[in-house]
């Protein structure tokens, strides 16, 4: 790990995050797939929007996008239409991506454009202060809902496979290995692949919850999550209250970028 | 095995003390990462796969 931290990550450590945030355990598991694979530094680029999980980007020695709140998926729209050769990377929040970015995310992944997704989701907005994002489970507390959340939270996995995505995978920062291997799958995936790295909050969703420390945060992923192949044995009551890691769906449709070139191919060619 | 700590990128989550199986770990008067017994260490890594913060490195010789 010293050695990629060496490779990949700009000389600015520490990084900001708050102690025990999973963020960084969740940026390092994105270095160690971008490793595996041996991509290109010079050939992948790193898009992120704004908050605690898009920090990430800033730390990261590659070409980075550090863009609008939300806007994160439309800037790597661009870049990956400009130039299809290159690995686009997005880093982006649970309210980043799903609330002010929710419409981006759920046409990019329509669009099945050939981009990885990495959606840490800490279930609040921690930068501004503990605010309620749309994966915060119901009832739980935060600043902006001090007797706890009316809303119910969005899957987010379900939404992407709705929404068109062709690779769709979850994670957490305590199997901090298998997130390895999915998001590295989701790089390699010809198609837009959206990975929720479930991560944890200690400071604005933990304490105001009652969840404990970072280690408690962890052990209750650690408790809670199922793999897919695990969740098949299970009765539906049994897996109350749980949620599915690994590979969730994934599917083949054409790629946006390939049938762009198709466009211009026939436009240079003068067809109808 | 040679743990190497960075007590500047250290933030005293203590995750690594609560992961490791052998009790290698501790906190030091500041709050951050100490070495407490370094030859129970069986190098499995969990401290430095979920440290946060890149303040723990574990190599095997």
């Amino acid at each position: 790990m010293e050695k990629l931290i060496e490779k990949y990550y700009r000389p600015r450590l520490p990084h900001i995050w708050c102690p025990g945030c999973g963020n960084g355990i969740v940026t390092s598991s994105i270095i160690k797939a971008i490793d595996k694979l041996g991509l290109d530094q010079d050939k992948t680029v790193i898009v992120s929007g704004i908050g605690c999980s898009s920090r990430a980007s800033g730390y990261l020695n590659f070409d980075t996008v550090h863009s609008l709140h939300g806007r994160a998926l439309p800037v790597a729209t661009g870049i990956k239409l400009a130039d299809p050769e290159l690995n686009v990377i997005v880093i982006t929040g649970d309210g980043d991506g799903t609330a002010i970015g929710g419409n981006h995310f759920i046409h990019t992944a329509r669009r099945n454009i050939n981009l990885t997704v990495i959606l840490f989701n800490n279930n609040i907005y921690g930068m501004t202060g503990g605010q309620y994002s749309p994966l915060t489970p119901t009832d739980s507390k935060a600043t902006t809902a001090p007797y706890g959340t009316l809303e119910r939270a969005f899957d987010i996995a379900e939404l992407a496979k709705a929404a068109g995505a062709t690779y769709v995978a979850r994670g957490t920062a305590f199997h901090a290995n298998m997130l390895v291997d999915v998001i590295a799958k989701g790089i390699s995936h010809d198609g837009f692949s959206l990975i929720e790295a479930v991560t944890q909050c200690p400071i604005y969703f933990g304490r105001q919850n009652k969840k404990g420390d970072a280690s408690a945060m962890l052990k209750t992923q650690r408790d809670n999550a199922v793999t897919v192949e695990a969740a098949k044995k299970l009765s539906p009551e049994q897996l109350e209250g749980k949620f599915k890691i690994g590979v969730l769906h994934q599917s083949e449709a054409p790629e946006y970028t390939k049938q762009y070139q198709g466009i211009i191919d026939r436009a240079q060619k003068g067809a109808k | 095995m040679a743990i190497k700590t960075i007590g500047k990128h250290c933030k005293g989550c203590g995750v690594c003390v609560t992961f490791c199986p052998k009790q290698v770990l501790g906190l030091d008067a500041l709050g951050k990462i100490t070495i407490v017994d370094e030859t129970k260490c069986i190098t499995c890594k969990q401290c430095e796969m979920r440290c946060p913060d890149y303040a723990i490195f574990v190599e095997k010789k």
